[in-house]
């Protein structure tokens, strides 16, 4: 690796102020929200335009040198864990908002503005609906990065959804637009292919996003059961009706307990489990519909229900929802977070199934989750101090992922495959399944620069089409071997 | 060549690689005219022998479309549970076009406004490619974001990366009620306006069309739940505040299906597809009005399909093809239905050379080593 020799370009592009070499802060850099992994980088730049970042890229690109994309660093599968010796290109000064057209319906971003700011760019009168929990401080480059999502995505979708156009920097350093503010442009759809692609495919700089009218009203509740069995019912019965909430999240008691504690909401500690409703949409429809969702919750033995009568309460149920992550620190003093999804007919089977393995195991896990769409978020929590606690609990964590599988599930849902879940790759897909992530890898980034390490379960080289064999920068390093 | 199964249709790809044979898939057959014109393949693989619904997995609302399966009868299957594919494109003659067929396209139709096309629905695909390899991705949850998103890269694809030999879908309940806001105008900044209007208000549409014939035009805003008709009804109350005589129907089916049929062409005539973007327009009305073309168009999304009768000449339509690009630049202007004449005399694809192309070019390659999957027809001459 050449990045010595690098960081004097890099510095001549961005300016010495904007890159970072000290050993000590270099170790802001070193992981992302997924703790348990970190890794020093060479040097972090924060570029200060699309074109410093393209000259970035391309100087990284000549070096033969690594780099990883970061936005805010609050992503859950080490997707923005740097790469050692290598640049990570910290995208935090591309935080402006270009241009919001409602007219067109459309707002144009750069990465680092973060998930809140595009729906206060646009309301009230209209919203940007994805809405990850963490999304006062986790940027749109990241989101697009991870196709993120959220509590309402049941209902409305994913970041992939809303992206209607990208600047893209390739691997190396040429600059493409893909989509725009159009929609159905000709040609293949590289935008969906980029969406969620975990930075792996390219640096975003510039991204057009659609917003949406908000809706005429909302009608949020919570109620509360005996068990998750129940809630589960309820979640069963609201989607054979016919309904599509905004959202329905599912806690358990664990849960309850932990966000009561962290929030004081006044949620009663020995409810089994508390079934987040959340219907919008029309005035009318709200109203014709509402009271058959809270039958439903008393037909499945409700134990409670408190209805948001206001704007002040509906923001409290969805603090004491959005705080659960948080909350987990007064249970435990680590945890792990999984992401698996299952239909959501399998439910009951896959939370005893977890149970099982809490007693298997001796550890707490605690579950929040979007029931929805079957989106599971098991909190497994341990305590590192103890000797092998930590591995006992990584390895139950993998347990419930493989439970996931075995019913047709999925490993993540939106939290992405990243370093974390990426040994885990090929129980969900066959080798020709990932030979053919390959070919798109490679018709992107042959050189394997962009992200290396991330999504695929081993490092793959991409072969030439057509050409002679070369050697490969990180073959010559010994770090990957040729496929 | 017509596989009755996945494992023939994986040998016949793999065979046409080896070899070195042009091969185009087909469903119906419906579409077959879109993308430039190409010689006749070597190796015609038709679908229709893969037309299974290999699942419907009611509660999870989800299913798996062999690609050979004409939506209306996956449509008919899902609607005896309540349940939609929120996916809409006109079917051609007596709804024979297949998942695979629309799929491939990306063609879409009203129901875009809400739930997106195809690329918005599908969760998972199982593809071959021209090395004989057969590979999947996505999966059958509606969420899900382990790995590479191909089955969006292969919707819209034409054909020219693989094989699509199923596609796993999300689905919608479909609505206890259903009814429509209507106005009329015969200024295309009005209509435009209005259209705007239902487009930017705090409803619940799932749809928002436009129509232009003759000098007059329509709106339309679909909405549906139990309360429907109040809702439509809350529509006419926009559509009038915007100037426009409107009404509610709430037998709107026909309306619907006419909105539909409107995106293709009568036979020797020709559809062009605008992607522009809501604000332009009246100046997509406008021009279609000089043009003597008739609209239909997703007023919320830009959208137009400008559809132009039969002509004499073919170097006419060639001309008024070209007049309406010149218009509307930059919108992209792509010829779908058209005589070959008019398809050759012009790119339909309109997609100009530069680094979005030369990125395209090398995903075909990738995808495509054999090079022998519908070579031709695509944007760029992929």
């Amino acid at each position: 690796m050449h990045v010595e020799a690098l960081v004097e370009e890099i510095a001549g592009i961005s300016g010495e102020q904007h890159v970072v070499t000290d050993r000590d802060a270099l170790r802001t850099y070193e992981s992302d929200g997924l703790m348990h992994f970190s890794a020093t980088p060479g040097a972090v730049v924060l570029p200060g335009s699309a074109e410093e970042v393209q000259a970035i890229v391309r100087a990284c690109h000549r070096a033969g040198v690594p780099f990883v994309a970061r936005g805010a660093g609050s992503g859950l599968s080490g997707g923005a864990l740097p790469v050692e010796d290598g640049v990570l290109i910290a995208l935090t000064r591309l935080n402006r908002i270009l241009e919001v057209d409602l007219d067109n319906q459309r707002v144009v971003v750069e990465p680092g503005v973060t998930n809140i700011a595009v729906s206060n760019a646009v309301g009230p009168d209209h919203f940007y609906p994805p809405d990850p929990s963490s999304q006062i401080v986790c940027s749109i480059g990241g989101n697009v990065a991870e196709n993120s999502g959220g509590a309402h995505c049941f209902k409305y979708g994913f970041t992939t959804n809303y992206v209607t156009g990208l600047e893209v920097v390739l691997a190396d350093g040429e600059l493409v637009h893909l989509g725009g503010k159009e929609v159905d442009r000709p040609g293949y759809d590289l935008l969906g292919a980029f969406v969620g692609s975990e930075g792996t495919l390219g640096v975003t700089t510039k991204i057009t996003l659609r917003v949406i009218p908000s809706p005429e009203d909302v009608r949020t509740m919570v109620a509360f059961f005996e068990g998750t069995d129940d809630a589960g019912k309820v979640v069963t019965d609201i989607v054979a009706s016919g309904l599509v909430p905004g959202a329905i999240e599912m806690a358990d008691q664990l849960c309850i307990q932990a966000s009561e504690a962290a929030t004081g909401v006044g949620y009663p500690k020995d409810a089994g489990a508390a079934l987040t409703v959340e219907l919008d949409g029309s005035a009318a429809e709200c109203e014709a519909r509402f009271d058959e969702v809270v039958r439903i919750c008393e037909d499945n033995g409700a134990t409670g229900i408190r209805v948001a009568e206001d704007d002040t309460e509906r923001a409290l149920i969805w603090k004491a929802r959005k705080a659960a992550f948080a909350a987990m620190g007064r249970v435990a003093p680590s945890y792990f977070v999984q992401d698996g999804v299952i239909p959501r007919t399998r439910l009951s089977e896959v939370l005893g199934q977890i149970a099982e393995l809490e007693s298997e195991y001796g550890l707490q896990v605690a579950n929040v989750f979007h029931a929805g769409d079957g989106n599971l978020h098991p909190l497994i929590c341990y305590d590192g101090s103890r000797d092998g606690e930590a591995e006992r609990a990584e390895e139950l964590s993998s347990r419930i992922l493989d439970a996931c599988l075995a019913v047709g599930g999925s490993l993540t849902g939106e939290h992405g495959i990243g370093v974390d879940k990426k040994k885990h790759m090929p129980k969900m897909f066959q080798e020709p399944d990932l030979a053919a992530f390959q070919r798109l890898r490679c018709a992107f980034d042959p050189d394997g620069l962009a992200n290396p390490g991330k999504v695929m379960p081993t490092p793959r080289l991409c072969g030439e089409v057509p050409g002679p064999y070369r050697q490969h920068p990180l073959e010559a390093a010994g770090l990957a071997d040729r496929f | 060549m017509r596989p009755s199964s996945a494992d023939e249709a994986v040998e016949a790809l793999r065979v046409a690689g080896a070899e070195g044979r042009r091969l185009r898939a087909r469903g119906a057959g419906t579409k077959l005219g879109w993308g430039r014109p190409t010689e006749e393949p070597d190796v015609d693989l038709d679908l229709s022998g893969l037309d299974g619904v290999l699942e419907h997995n009611e509660g999870d609302l989800t299913a798996v479309l062999e690609a050979g399966t004409p939506l209306g009868r996956a449509q008919a299957q899902f609607a005896e549970a309540g349940q939609m594919l929120a996916l809409d494109p006109p079917l051609g003659p007596d709804d024979a076009a297949t998942a695979g067929g629309v799929f491939a396209t990306g063609d879409s139709g009203p129901l875009r406004h809400r739930y997106g096309s195809g690329r918005d629905v599908i969760i998972g695909i199982g593809v071959v490619m021209s090395d004989g390899m057969r590979a999947r991705a996505g999966g059958k949850v509606i969420k899900n974001v382990a790995g590479y998103d191909l089955a969006k890269l292969f919707t819209g694809s034409f054909g020219t990366l693989g094989v699509i030999l199923d596609v796993v879908v999300r689905l919608h309940p479909l609505d206890p009620a259903l009814a429509t806001a209507r106005g009329r105008a015969d200024d295309p900044g009005r209509l435009a306006a209005a259209a705007s209007r239902l487009a930017h208000a705090r409803m619940e549409t799932m749809a928002v069309d436009v129509g232009w014939s003759g000098g007059e035009g329509h709106v339309l805003a679909r909405f549906g739940g139990q309360t429907a008709a109040d809702q439509a009804r809350a529509g006419v109350e926009v559509l009038s505040e915007a100037g426009v005589d409107a009404d509610v129907i709430e037998d709107d089916a026909s309306v619907w299906e006419a909105q539909r049929s409107g995106q293709r062409a009568d036979e020797d005539g020709a559809v062009v597809r605008v992607s522009s973007v809501q604000a332009e327009l009246p100046r997509v009305l406008r021009a279609a009005e000089r043009a003597g073309a008739a609209v239909v168009g997703r007023a919320g999304l830009g959208l137009s399909w400008l559809r132009l009768n039969a002509r004499p000449d073919p170097a006419e339509m060639t001309d008024a093809i070209e007049g309406l690009r010149a218009e509307l630049a930059p919108a992209p202007c792509v010829v779908q239905d058209a005589p070959a004449e008019v398809r050759a005399a012009l790119d339909p694809w309109h997609e100009p050379e530069g680094p979005g192309l030369v990125l395209m070019r090398r995903v075909k390659a990738r995808f495509d080593p054999a090079g022998v999957c519908n070579p031709g027809v695509y944007a760029g001459g992929i």
